[in-house]
């Protein structure tokens, strides 16, 4: 039925079905799982009247003509993508080309016997049983993009840590697009599960070149053990035409800790959308994000912190820089469920914005139903403070300078938070690189 | 029946048959019948001697609302079962004396009490609760003297109805500038039924030497569920107004969709207060008012000043978002809120503050306190246009929970596109804490009293900007909305 609340989007193009040619095609619980994601994402894609979509729009995304994914396949794979950004540090790294596993670029190295680390499309061939244990109910929820993840996922990884698990080095995923003339999308799924008290951190890594418009879908799905902890950095540098929409989602169990890093300065537009469930008490979520955006960029960070059970604690920061015709969107949820007593939630969104075009939509929200708790919410946007430029000037540094260091000040209190020294060092010098090309 | 046909056929029964039903014409009819068609809306304009113009402007909006009908909003955090816009009776004359209780011992003893702690004159008890009162009584002698005085000023405080018959010119140029009649579902739906309500206007400079109240307007009686309120503040001019009573109020009418429009222009002030207490149904939620009002109000000119106060207390269901529009430069909006929601009431209120002029700014406080099994829920909007310069906003939403099986909900929208603005949003959730409580009881407060005193103490910062005499029974009025939540 069509109604206003989406937009009709034809993907795949029309040709012949894609299902048989996805990794695992015959297997009937995978069969009825991209059944139903078929079936939702029939729909087409939330318009600007779905309420969790208000600020940002997909129509440009709906307008592109994406081949049949097949099509997209038989283009060859490219001989060796450029440099990570990650490519200077340690430790296992898996390379997903056009969004499929790339053997040939990936070096998993020795990995200690406690982490398992695995390709999707591989899984399903040598250990099907074993993935559906992993995967088997994750329906979309009626999660529009998710459904389109769980239709059309051709590839993707699995990262296991065994309980009492700890590995120093982070594991990285990189994710890049081919230059290609045709349009491409790729919806890759990522699924990672901490055993109880085990500690890991992983990188994840968003690049594409300047070229045909790329969509990337990925959807991550997370569970941090009791007592585990899991530190996530996720870098977004797709090219200028580039679309992502990613999902991530993580469930904590009792004391376990997780932290988002994110760093989002690529792509036309970029939606980050994190969903955490608090599942045992005393747990604890870091979310930090990050999002430097120019010409006509458009960056969406969405999160929703769903506290159900009582001590847990939240703590959300996300900071951005808008220059140009650039805008922003921050929509953040927490919910406090009615047992959830004693929860401890905080949130704040900061925007600076440059130029006198850019646009910042903010809707911090609190849905509170137990009495016990402490939550708070603050937003600010404003262009940088006169006061702080004038101490600079006062001190004889020239306008332009004295911005660049209010921008950089303004981002390096995000990423001291980052653990991962080499880590952090790279996401620093990507912000200073931005601030370099500040053309205020 | 599809709403195509509907307004199809609507539209030919405009076209076609103007009389059709005999009633129409029939000036002398007490009500309407129950529904809604072009037949009662040009049944309520004839009753009131309405010039063309307005039934022309009623007639539009009943056909736009027509085609809302799937616009009903849907996004408020608010639960009720649909509304049959059919079944409800549009227009129907004042109360015969013979319909009213007869006197005070024919009321409802839980409201006799109620006005015994707000200490309310008997009196005005009587009125309040529709008893038939057939001397006229001091108040309106005291309103007619206002009058007097009012005049002398050349302020005009009438109804609307008889602001249309003596002041036509005044009343067609803003009736709808601020909020227009396709605005939304429910102000449309006021546009094309809307019955009685206050109109203002406060000329060149003067300063309105008392506030003015609904309360002390002689033919304030039975305005209806539908009403519509229109104030205007000349260049330089001041005026405060005072909407609704800390009393409950007696009313048959389930459904309240007002519609209120404030025009300050340059260097105008205008102060808007409310105490909204209407019948919040009984503990299980049963009954109550289903209250869904638009209020905006437009600063046109430099230096204007609109400000809204509310105290939400009544109503089972609370849909209400007084709003400005900043144009004028260096114009000023403040909304200073409370709402309390009690066992089974939902409110969802808040504002919004549109930036648009150079330097403008606004300030929001808001303070939600819900108990026992209801939601309180703040949604706000502040949206800096790309030219209001130097525009600041500070907002600050706090709210209260009592009791674990109520919800307090924050929903803010800030949408800024200008960089020289500055947008502050803060907002917390608690509850009364334990040492708090401790602190009142050890000097021998019981625990009810206390936590009316806490809670006063967290809306302090809104009673203060109440008129005196308001601020004082609002506070009463706050541990009575409370009572019971406790304990």
């Amino acid at each position: 039925m069509p109604s206003r609340r989406t937009i009709p989007f034809d993907y795949p193009a029309p040709g012949a079905d894609p299902a048989p040619a996805l990794p695992g095609a015959g297997l009937p619980w995978l069969d009825a799982l991209r059944d139903e994601g078929r079936r939702l994402s029939a729909n087409g894609l939330p318009s600007t009247r779905t309420e969790a979509w208000k600020y940002t729009s997909l129509a440009p995304l709906a307008e592109l003509d994406f081949p049949h994914p097949a099509a997209a396949e038989a283009e060859a794979i490219p001989a060796e993508p450029e440099t990570g950004a990650f490519d200077a540090l340690e430790g296992p790294s898996l390379v997903f080309v056009n969004g499929r596993l790339s053997s040939r670029h990936s070096r998993l190295g020795d990995l200690p016997g406690d982490l398992r680390v695995r390709g999707l499309a591989r899984g399903l061939a040598n250990d099907p049983a074993g993935i559906e244990a992993l995967i088997g109910n994750a329906t979309p929820n009626g999660d529009p993009l998710a459904a389109f993840n769980a239709a059309f996922a051709a590839d993707g990884c699995i990262v296991e840590a065994a309980p009492g698990a700890v590995m120093d080095q982070p594991i990285r995923l990189r994710f890049v697009a081919a230059p290609g003339s045709e349009p491409l999308a790729y919806h890759p799924r990522v699924i990672v599960r901490l055993g109880v008290g085990s500690s890991l951190t992983l990188i994840e890594c968003h690049e594409g070149p300047a070229g045909a418009p790329t969509w990337s879908n990925p959807l991550v799905d997370i569970e941090v053990g009791a007592g585990a902890r899991l530190s996530h950095v996720k870098l977004q540098i797709e090219g200028e035409s580039a679309y992502h929409t990613a999902l991530t989602k993580a469930a904590l169990a009792g004391e376990a800790r997780y932290e988002s890093h994110l760093l989002a300065l690529g792509a036309r537009l970029a939606r980050h959308e994190i969903h955490i469930r608090f599942d045992g008490e005393g747990a604890d979520c870091q979310l930090r994000g990050g999002y430097m955006a120019r010409g006509s960029q458009h960056v969406d960070n969405t999160t929703v912190i769903d506290h159900a059970v009582p001590h847990c604690e939240s703590r959300e920061v996300y900071k951005g820089v808008l220059d140009d015709t650039a805008r922003g969107v921050f929509q953040g949820k927490i919910v406090v469920r009615q047992d959830a007593q004693k929860t401890d939630g905080h949130q704040l969104n900061r925007t600076l914005l440059l130029s006198p075009k850019a646009e910042i939509d903010t809707k911090p929200e609190l849905e509170i139903y137990a009495d016990d708790v402490k939550c708070s919410h603050g937003a600010t946007a404003g262009e940088p403070e006169a006061d702080q430029l004038f101490y600079l000037r006062s001190r004889g540094l020239d306008l332009r300078t004295a911005r660049k260091l209010i921008v950089e000040g303004f981002m390096g209190e995000l990423l001291e938070e980052v653990g991962h020294e080499p880590a952090r060092a790279v996401l620093s010098e990507r912000v200073a690189a931005w601030i370099g090309g500040d053309r205020s | 029946m599809s709403a195509q046909q509907d307004a199809a056929q609507a539209v030919e029964s405009y076209a076609g048959e103007r009389y059709k039903y005999g009633f129409v014409t029939d000036v002398e009819a007490d009500s309407a019948p129950p529904g809604l068609d072009h037949d009662t809306i040009r049944f309520i304009s004839a009753k009131k001697g309405e010039p063309e113009w307005l039934l022309a402007w009623r007639i539009k909006a009943f056909e736009r609302w027509l085609e809302m009908e799937d616009e009903e909003p849907a996004w408020a955090k608010l639960h009720y079962p649909p509304i049959d816009y059919q079944d409800a009776c549009y227009y129907s004359a004042p109360k015969s004396d013979s319909d009213r209780p007869k006197s005070l011992d024919e009321v409802d003893p839980e409201l006799l009490k109620t006005y015994e702690k707000l200490g309310i004159p008997l009196q005005e008890q009587e009125m309040l609760a529709g008893v038939a009162v057939d001397a006229v009584f001091d108040s309106v002698s005291v309103a007619t003297t206002f009058k007097g005085k009012l005049a002398e000023l050349g302020i005009i405080f009438c109804s609307i109805s008889e602001a249309v018959k003596e002041h036509p010119a005044l009343v067609q140029r803003y009736l709808g500038s601020v909020v227009p009649y396709s605005d939304n579902f429910f102000a449309t739906l006021n546009s094309a039924v809307f019955t009685d309500g206050s109109f203002v206007y406060v000329p060149k400079g003067v300063r309105c030497p008392m506030e003015l109240s609904t309360y002390f307007r002689i033919n304030a009686a039975n305005t209806g569920q539908f009403e519509r309120t229109l104030i205007i503040a000349d260049e330089g001019s001041y005026v405060s107004y005072l909407e609704g009573c800390t009393a409950p109020m007696r009313d048959e009418n389930q459904l309240h969709a007002a519609v209120v429009e404030l025009i300050a222009l340059d260097d105008a002030e205008i102060k808007y207060s409310t105490v909204q207490n209407w019948y919040p149904g009984d503990a299980e939620g049963k009954g109550g008012i289903y209250n869904f009002v638009t209020k905006r109000g437009a600063c046109r000119g430099a230096n204007a000043k609109i400000s809204w106060t509310q105290v939400e207390t009544g109503s089972a269901i609370t849909w209400k978002y007084p709003s400005c529009i900043l144009q004028g430069d260096n114009s000023v909006g403040e909304f200073y809120s409370i709402a309390i929601t009690n066992n089974r009431q939902q409110a969802d209120t808040g504002t919004k503050m549109i930036h648009m002029g150079r330097n403008t700014k606004s300030r929001i406080v808001s303070k939600g306190i819900a108990a026992g099994r209801s939601d309180s829920t703040y949604r706000g909007l502040v949206r800096i246009q790309p030219k209001a310069e130097g525009a600041r906003n500070h907002t600050q939403c706090d709210s209260l929970l009592i009791g674990a099986e109520c919800g307090a909900h924050t929903v803010p929208y800030i949408e800024s596109r200008n960089p020289s603005a500055r947008v502050e949003h803060e907002a917390t959730t608690s509850k009364i804490s334990e040492d708090q409580l401790f602190y009142c009881r050890q000097r021998g407060i019981d625990e009810e009293d206390a936590v009316a005193l806490i809670v006063n103490g967290f809306c302090r910062e809104v009673l203060q900007e109440l008129p005196m005499e308001f601020a004082v029974e609002a506070q009463k009025l706050v541990a009575i909305s409370l009572e019971g939540s406790v304990g």
